[in-house]
């Protein structure tokens, strides 16, 4: 007993320093482990409200941007709006129900990170503000991500260049589908991976959302191709995409909620478990 | 003692904020961030308590973890160079550190040059290594690791000379 006593004295420095390493470790390797499993994130009161005073102070640095970007978005719903076709012989399309499918909430980013492997996003609107995981972000120019965690007042968001992001898009003209990813190199672009090869791709076509995420409504711009290869080990089209956003200037997002994403993927849980 | 101890706090929570309100917003040419926060870990007391070290070096990095949102790599690279630190000493001041009177932020001498190298280097090899956590992108992590180490550097080199004025000239 008194040599335990004194082992445990002798070496308590060693045992301490394994104690820490294997905590941070474990932190580590479970960041890294899959989707949402992070359990040190910004999302919690202490950093999420320093980083929202900071970032008030930086704000004021993009505000005349920020002005020329709603201005451009309001000009884009007012062409739409102006160019409505006269509602009495509107054919019957599925409008309502779409109108009534997803919910916005709108939200600022507070932290950005751009420079890693997985990047991750803050936003100042938590479950307060009726925010859950797996929720849509998007800005006025198109796709940013979906939300990963969430606290009282705050939530990160796994950006488009993270190395985690899935999500199924679409080249617009002809509705072939393939999934986007980011391979890691440069912010400006992400790649579109699995694209069949019987697709017709011309460089600059853009690419949206595709209609089978049940996180984004369809059509929501994510970029234009800019370059076209194919994968030499599963013989589909590998596009890079040049991404709309600038992501590494972010400031007002709007989060986009799916009411019907609980019912979607309970059937289809239903339908694959049989 | 006392206001060394202060000093230490003091300096834990200045170089915190400094890293979270500036250095994290740099990012030369898209992608160096310099971390100087480590300077806390370099500056300690020599013969400081050790179990305070680790542990406040643990928190340091855990407190960059939670603003950069990467999960993890900074407490442990913090905690690794926190015990390894003695080791760094005996290699770049000769085996009998304790008893001379070391000063890290004083005039730079090649021995205090290549001790703030080594725990730099060090630190940033954990630290991307455990970030990207790929073997394919090991090579990536590599030249990540040269460029920020030199970026690092030249703050912690600039930041000492700031602070501590050489008053021996």
């Amino acid at each position: 007993m008194q040599q335990i006593v004194n082992f445990l004295f002798k070496n308590s420095i060693t045992l301490l320093f394994l104690l820490l390493l294997g905590i941070s470790l474990t932190f580590t390797i479970q960041s890294h482990a899959y989707h949402r499993s992070q359990a040190v994130s910004s999302a919690n009161a202490v950093t999420g409200y320093t980083s929202e005073q900071i970032n008030n102070v930086e704000a004021y640095f993009g505000l005349r941007e920020q002005n020329e970007q709603l201005a451009a978005e309001n000009a884009q719903l007012k062409r739409l709006l102006y160019n409505t076709q006269d509602s009495t012989n509107r054919p019957p399309v599925t409008l309502p129900t779409e109108l009534g499918t997803y919910k916005v909430i709108q939200s600022k980013v507070i932290i950005n990170s751009y420079s890693k492997q997985d990047n991750y996003l803050t936003i100042s609107s938590g479950a307060r503000d009726g925010i859950k995981p797996d929720m849509g972000v998007v800005s006025s120019q198109g796709v940013i991500g979906y939300i990963e965690n969430t606290s009282a007042g705050y939530a990160t968001v796994i950006s488009v260049l993270n190395s985690k992001f899935r999500l199924g898009a679409k080249i617009k003209k002809n509705n072939h589908f393939g999934t986007l990813t980011w391979n890691g190199k440069n912010t400006g672009f992400a790649q579109l991976v699995d694209v069949p090869r019987l697709a017709t791709v011309i460089k600059g076509d853009t690419i949206v959302t595709g209609a089978e995420s049940t996180i984004f409504p369809e059509n929501i711009p994510i970029g234009t191709i800019e370059k076209v290869y194919i994968d030499k080990k599963t013989n589909y089209y590998t596009l890079d995409i040049r991404l709309f956003n600038d992501m590494t200037s972010l400031g007002y997002i709007y989060v986009i909620e799916n009411k019907d994403k609980k019912e979607i993927e309970q059937l289809q849980q239903a339908t694959t478990n049989e | 003692m006392n206001s060394t101890v202060l000093i230490n706090i003091l300096r834990f929570l200045a170089l915190l904020a400094v890293q979270v309100v500036v250095c994290n917003k740099i990012s030369l040419f898209g992608f160096l961030v310099p971390y100087p926060y480590i300077l806390y870990i370099l500056l300690y007391p020599v013969n400081g308590n050790k179990a305070v070290l680790l542990i406040s070096a643990f928190f340091l990095g855990l407190f960059i973890d939670m603003y950069l949102n990467t999960g993890g790599p900074h407490s442990v690279a913090c905690v690794v160079l926190a015990y390894m630190r003695p080791t760094f000493f005996k290699f770049s001041f000769g085996v009998s550190y304790e008893y001379q009177t070391i000063k890290i932020n004083d005039r730079l001498s090649p021995e205090r040059l290549s001790f703030i190298f080594i725990c730099v280097v060090l630190h940033h090899l954990i630290l991307f290594l455990l970030e990207t956590f790929r073997f394919s992108l090991i090579l990536d992590a590599l030249l990540h690791t040269l460029y920020t180490t030199i970026f690092t550097l030249i703050i912690c080199v600039i930041t000492i000379y700031l602070i501590k004025p050489a008053k021996q000239l």
